[in-house]
């Protein structure tokens, strides 16, 4: 096997990622109120509601992208504000758009990585683009490639990173059914290893433990 | 190379070399410009040498503004700049290495053409090693407080005109010092005062305007 052995994390005595009364505003609108919740190692939390009740708001703001309009964010019970830099290099955020060059090949695309944390050896990156179902297409551009074939690239990092934390921002977007089976496995794989996810979906997830919350009710009081 | 600069750089350079057409556009424009004033306002020698040093020098500027738009639009577009914002080493020296390889791709070989269209010019000889001095150190000033425009403006559809008038500006500095030295230098002065003065532009620019454009990513990021 040559990608990274998969190590299990070590245990954490607090949650590794809280939102304590978090609220956010986009505009003038207020898309959720006092949001708290707790994600210990091993969890993993669905974030459902409707279009535009602030999904991938919420993964920015647990991403740092996003500040909060109140309340905040706490990262091993410690604001995150205090040590940013840590929790960056704990965190793997996949966004909806997937961040793949398509003047790159898929094995360029994943080669010279923005972040440093995602710098593997070739040998790793032509056997996590096996996994994820592209093997014999790493050397073509990816413009070429569909829309699914570019969000597989992406999710190629799944298989690398070492990140405790994953944030997916709709991960099963565009994917085939084997694929979808396929993400769902490496989750359960990461959540056994002490990892937690935050995912948002459309579609139903199979995963054992999978905690959901609704921000359709926080919407409503806009 | 595995520090953060070279590696931007690297991916950067690559990727510039997959859409070489959109390169030579300011290259041509450069040409083309030199080409058509001697057509538009003489082409006595004596009346081009005087109007050469500021007339390559504003055409040098304005083939950078062109290539400026897409800097980061791209970036921001497909979620690569999210991803940069959040690497756990910070981002100012990746962006400092898009910056720099914007320079490598545009400012450069701009430099390296001045002598055509110095030729078409009909620039007097003692111009010459000025000019291409002060080319190779301005474009980079050019490229640095560019991209801060372009990162300023990265969220807009039509940024154009905005990037223009926040750059403008702030390119005034180097026009004046860059066109000044040839001048000087066809004039017979010494013209080394005026180029360390473009050189301290660029310096300062180089050392603060990566950290302005991380700030404005950021603030783009969280709006």
């Amino acid at each position: 096997m040559l990608l990274p052995a998969a190590q299990s994390f070590p245990p954490l005595d607090r949650a590794l990622l809280a939102f304590d009364g978090v609220t956010c505003e986009r505009g003038s609108r207020t898309l959720f109120r006092g949001l708290s919740f707790e994600l210990a190692g091993g969890a993993a939390l669905q974030i459902n509601g409707a279009n535009g009740a602030g999904k991938t708001s919420l993964l920015r703001i647990a991403a740092g992208l996003l500040a909060p309009a109140q309340g905040r964010l706490l990262v091993h019970g410690e604001p995150v504000a205090s040590d940013r830099y840590r929790y960056r290099s704990e965190l793997l955020y996949l966004g909806h758009q997937s961040a793949v060059k398509g003047s790159l090949t898929a094995l360029e695309n994943l080669r010279y990585a923005i972040d440093s944390r995602h710098c593997f050896a070739p040998p790793a990156l032509f056997s996590a683009l096996a996994a994820v179902g592209l093997a014999g297409y790493e050397d073509l551009p990816c413009r070429t490639f569909s829309a699914g074939q570019r969000r597989r690239v992406a999710l190629a990092l799944l298989l690398l990173s070492d990140a405790r934390l994953w944030l997916l921002d709709e991960p099963f977007t565009a994917i085939d059914r084997c694929g979808v089976a396929m993400i769902e496995q490496l989750m359960a794989g990461h959540l056994a290893r002490g990892g937690a996810i935050v995912l948002t979906s459309h579609q139903p997830v199979s995963l054992a433990g999978l905690r959901s919350l609704d921000l359709t009710a926080g919407a409503a009081d806009e | 190379m595995s520090s953060p600069l070279g590696r931007s750089l690297r991916r950067e350079l690559l990727l510039a070399a997959r859409r070489r057409g959109e390169l030579a556009n300011p290259l041509l424009f450069f040409i083309m410009v030199a080409a058509l004033v001697p057509l538009g306002i003489s082409p006595q020698a004596s009346v081009l040498a005087e109007l050469a040093p500021g007339m390559i020098w504003v055409m040098a500027l304005l083939a950078t503004l062109l290539s400026l738009e897409p800097l980061f639009a791209e970036d921001y577009r497909d979620g690569t700049l999210d991803q940069l914002l959040l690497a756990p080493e910070g981002m100012a020296f990746a962006v400092l290495g898009k910056m720099v390889a914007h320079w490598l791709v545009t400012g450069l070989p701009l430099t390296l053409i001045t002598p055509l269209l110095a030729t078409l010019l009909a620039l007097p000889a003692a111009g010459w090693l000025p000019l291409l001095l002060s080319l190779l150190v301005g474009t980079l000033a050019l490229s640095l407080i560019g991209a801060m425009g372009a990162a300023l403006t990265v969220s807009l559809q039509r940024s154009g005109v905005l990037l223009t008038l926040i750059v403008m500006p702030l390119y005034v500095p180097v026009i004046i010092f860059g066109s000044a030295t040839v001048q000087r230098a066809i004039e017979g002065f010494s013209w080394l005062a005026p180029l360390a003065l473009l050189g301290s532009i660029s310096v300062a620019a180089l050392a603060l305007c990566p950290l302005v454009v991380v700030g404005a990513l950021r603030l783009t990021a969280s709006d």
